[in-house]
């Protein structure tokens, strides 16, 4: 009955979206030609309430039948059991291919939700032909649902119990990571919708800019979480120490993040400068696009890799038609309509718009280049040659030449002046900076004795954008020079915004010096040891004290107690686990791991020796620097809620600013 | 001066042929190295007795195959696609006639035997792979798996996944018949 209600609510959601992507445009157009539109542009709003409203009770029909254990739905049979805890059978619901694509229209909905409610201060018709894109997308993937991923199918006759959801998702850091994710994805699709709307009124100013950036830059954060909570789950339940493979579920969601990353940056420049407009809007069309081909590409059988959820060429076929009808047709439009985007503000090469200009070229090369790795085997096996998978030497290759002049822009770029900067002038603040990159790097090779010269070349370029942003900071609020209240004053009156550059910026150098530590400075033992053995790994001595048999909630382990000493001190005891899943009889391994600002101690169990020794097999790693990636990543994500929350970008703050540039098509709106 | 805006949707044309292409490639049929080589050589034992009963599904063998044509289906009671397939299995083995034989990977005895007393044991012979260690043998990547063996004990087709009634029809029924009894 509730699966029913689940279904019937879906096909009704359907319906709302037909509404929303279709009426509301053609009212739109009539107003814009000067004919009465009926009263269909306000249908927007209401549809996309009703929209939320259905689409929300669908999933909690979903969440309901997973958390009674219906195992006539089939969703719900494959992916929990009666054993599975109540947090894991609530995050079962999106564990899987349809409860996944619930999520994602869910979130699509509440962003439609939020244009209606909190877009009193847009345009009638442009707030029209924004939620009627969004509409379109919704109804799409709604019909995607209803015709090939139904997630209320029932089973018949239904199983006593069910397969269990798989253990690799049965962790706390895997639970709330799609979550994140898929805000993050569905939050370009805001990008995506004001972009073809501006298309199709002819119009790109500053005033648009200013609506566009809060709602990327609030996908930025979500992503840029998502992103971190996978990585840092890879890292300690994957059992490996590694943090980030170059998958192509991975590289699915980087790329949307570095074209978003470039859009957020070029947004800027059509606030200030009026200039890069129609770049700006094939950004916003490309992450979105991007975002797309990254949930899709792994579920229509298109590519193979470790993430993907079971493939059906059925729905394969349906996801390409409707990838060229959403990313062609709006490439399409923006081929027609952006040559008459004429921009106002010109610039020299040396100026604040020409750092963010070429920030804007290195990502979207670096995006370019992820995508052809990831792609690559694919285009090979479409032409007839041999299956092949990209790894991480090509990858490692081609992205980071390109990160590496990004970095050293990116701390230049600040400190230039908009329109003609004085790169001379620049430089002059930056010595001191420079000498403290180099310090950084000499103590990484005094303290890590050595080392690979990518390494501390690597460091030394955090410290060099670490520095410079903190540099470019004090320089703002004049210390050193002014006055300290001056200073102080300064400080209160600085926008948000500018707070969360600097805490963005310092951010990414955290995390640039985090991944080389973890990659390039990572100690690893392979042993097999007695209890009472010990292991000398990262200044620690680990010795083994043996290993018992524990039970969970739905699975046995075998548990390692592991004692750590520092210089001839105790300091913690490790309990690493093998665990077998009673219901999937699939192993897992769960690292245990300690954390200090030094480095990650990371001990995995291996397997008991076949010869009844009673020796195990233990994998110690010392990963330096490691947590640095997570709290860089935590950074960044403040730094975006706080330039989020500054005023100018307020909702209902920003006024429609009717001076310089109103260029374009020269068509009014009203 | 207008072609370059042009280029993004040309580009995403050329990767959209591509997508389609990939499309066709049909991914289900993983490509096994085994096809046309003779079947693995294993020995695996019945499924174990419980509480001094009989053991149960006689063990299954390498020599058991290469008298006729026989299906070689990979499976366990955990496993919900197999509940599935299950009647596929029956109907073949009642009213076709086929010969199969079960791999029972990683299953506890006692469910095991439950599983095919409740749903039917369409299984000429069973053997218990309780290491999964014959399953790798044979290249298998997740349960259910369906193996074709013709009467010289080759291995001609493989089928990933539940088989479903259109597998029944349209591969696995013909397949059989075209290599004979």
């Amino acid at each position: 009955m509730i699966a029913e209600l689940g279904h019937f609510a879906l096909i009704l959601a359907f319906v709302l979206a037909l509404v929303q992507g279709s009426l509301p445009l053609a009212g739109a157009h009539r107003h814009t030609v000067g004919r009465d539109d009926g009263g269909w542009i306000a249908l927007a709003g209401p549809a996309a309430l009703g929209q939320f409203v259905f689409i929300a009770l669908a999933f909690a029909a979903l969440t309901a039948l997973f958390v009674g254990a219906d195992f006539s739905v089939m969703v719900v049979a494959a992916n929990a059991n009666s054993q599975l805890p109540l947090i894991y059978k609530i995050s079962a619901v999106w564990g899987h291919h349809e409860g996944s694509m619930v999520l994602w229209v869910l979130i699509l909905a509440l962003f439609g939700l939020c244009v209606a409610v909190f877009g009193s201060n847009l345009p009638a018709t442009f707030r029209a032909r924004a939620l009627g894109v969004q509409g379109l997308i919704s109804a799409g993937f709604l019909f995607f649902m209803l015709l090939t991923s139904n997630p209320f199918a029932r089973l018949v006759p239904a199983p006593a119990d069910g397969r269990d959801l798989n253990p690799l998702l049965q962790d706390p850091g895997l639970a709330f990571h799609p979550p994140f994710l898929y805000v993050g994805y569905v939050g370009f699709s805001m990008a995506f919708s004001f972009a073809i709307a501006a298309l199709m009124e002819g119009r790109v100013d500053a005033a648009w800019a200013r609506w566009v950036r809060p709602w990327t830059l609030a996908a930025w954060c979500a992503l840029t979480l998502g992103i971190a909570m996978g990585s840092w789950w890879a890292y300690y339940e994957l059992g490996w120490g590694g943090f980030w493979f170059w998958d192509p579920v991975e590289n699915a969601s980087l790329i949307p993040w570095l074209v978003g990353t470039a859009l957020l940056h070029s947004a800027i420049v059509v606030e200030k400068r009026n200039a890069l407009k129609s770049w700006t809007v094939l950004l916003a069309i490309l992450a979105f696009s991007f975002s797309l081909i990254g949930t899709f590409l792994v579920r229509s059988g298109v590519l193979t890799s470790v993430h993907a959820f079971a493939t059906d060429p059925a729905r394969g076929v349906f996801i390409l038609v409707l990838l060229v009808a959403v990313i062609g047709g709006s490439l399409v439009l923006y081929a027609l309509r952006a040559p008459a985007l004429t921009g106002g503000g010109l610039f020299a090469p040396v100026s604040r718009e020409g750092a963010l200009l070429l920030n804007n070229l290195l990502m979207t090369a670096a995006a370019a280049t992820v995508l052809l790795g990831t792609l690559y085997p694919l285009f090979l096996d479409a032409v007839g040659g041999p299956k092949v998978s990209v790894g991480p030497p090509f990858f490692n290759a081609t992205f980071l030449p390109l990160m590496a002049p990004m970095v050293a822009v990116m701390a230049v770029g600040p400190f230039l002046s908009w329109k003609r900067g004085d790169l001379a002038g620049a430089f002059s603040r930056l010595y001191a900076v420079l000498g403290l990159a180099a310090l950084a790097a000499l103590a990484a090779w005094y303290f890590y004795r050595g080392g690979p010269v990518l390494a501390l070349v690597a460091l030394a370029a955090a410290a060099w954008l670490l520095f410079a942003t903190l540099a470019e900071f004090a320089d703002r609020l004049g210390l050193f020079r002014a006055h300290w209240r001056d200073s102080l004053e300064r400080a209160r009156r600085l926008p948000r915004a500018a707070y969360g550059m600097t805490l963005a910026h310092a951010g990414l150098a955290l995390v640039i010096a985090g991944a080389t530590g973890a990659s390039l400075w990572r100690e690893e033992h392979i042993q097999s040891s007695l209890p009472g053995d010990a292991v000398t790994v990262g200044g620690y001595e680990v010795i083994l004290e043996g290993v018992r048999q524990v039970e969970g909630p739905n699975y046995l382990a075998d548990q390692a107690q592991l004692t750590v000493r520092r210089d001839g001190r105790e300091v913690t005891l490790l309990e690493p686990e093998k665990r077998v899943y009673a219901a999937s009889a699939i192993p897992t391994t769960e690292a245990a791991i300690r954390t200090t600002g030094r480095g990650d101690l990371y001990v995995v169990l291996g397997d008991a020796s076949e010869d009844d020794s009673g020796a195990w097999t233990t994998r110690l790693f010392f990963t330096p620097l490691v947590v640095w990636m997570w709290i860089g990543s935590l950074v960044m994500v403040a730094g975006g809620l706080l330039s989020l929350s500054d005023r100018r970008l307020r909702v209902g703050a920003p006024r429609r600013r009717k001076t310089h540039g109103t260029s374009g098509l020269k068509k009014e709106t009203a | 001066m207008k072609w370059k805006f042009l280029l993004p949707a040309a580009i995403f044309a050329a990767v959209a042929v591509a997508f389609a292409v990939g499309l066709t490639l049909d991914s289900q049929r993983l490509p096994s190295a085994l096809i046309d080589q003779p079947a693995p050589q294993f020995e695996l034992p019945p499924i174990a007795a419980i509480d001094g009963g009989d053991p149960y599904g006689g063990g299954f063998s390498s020599r058991n195959l290469g008298g006729g044509v026989a299906l070689v289906n990979v499976f366990a009671s955990w496993c919900v696609p197999c509940r599935v397939e299950h009647p596929q299995l029956m109907s073949l083995a009642r009213d076709h006639g086929v010969s199969i034989f079960g791999i029972n990977q990683k299953d506890k005895p006692e469910n095991a035997r439950a599983w095919l007393e409740r749903h039917g044991d369409p299984y000429r012979a069973i053997g218990a792979d309780n290491d999964g260690r014959v399953s790798i043998d044979w290249g298998v990547y997740g349960v259910p798996e369906t193996f074709v063996v013709d009467a010289e004990g080759r291995i001609r087709y493989r089928h990933v996944g539940p088989i479903m009634e259109r597998d029944l029809t349209g591969t696995l029924l013909p397949m059989t018949a075209e290599l004979g009894p």
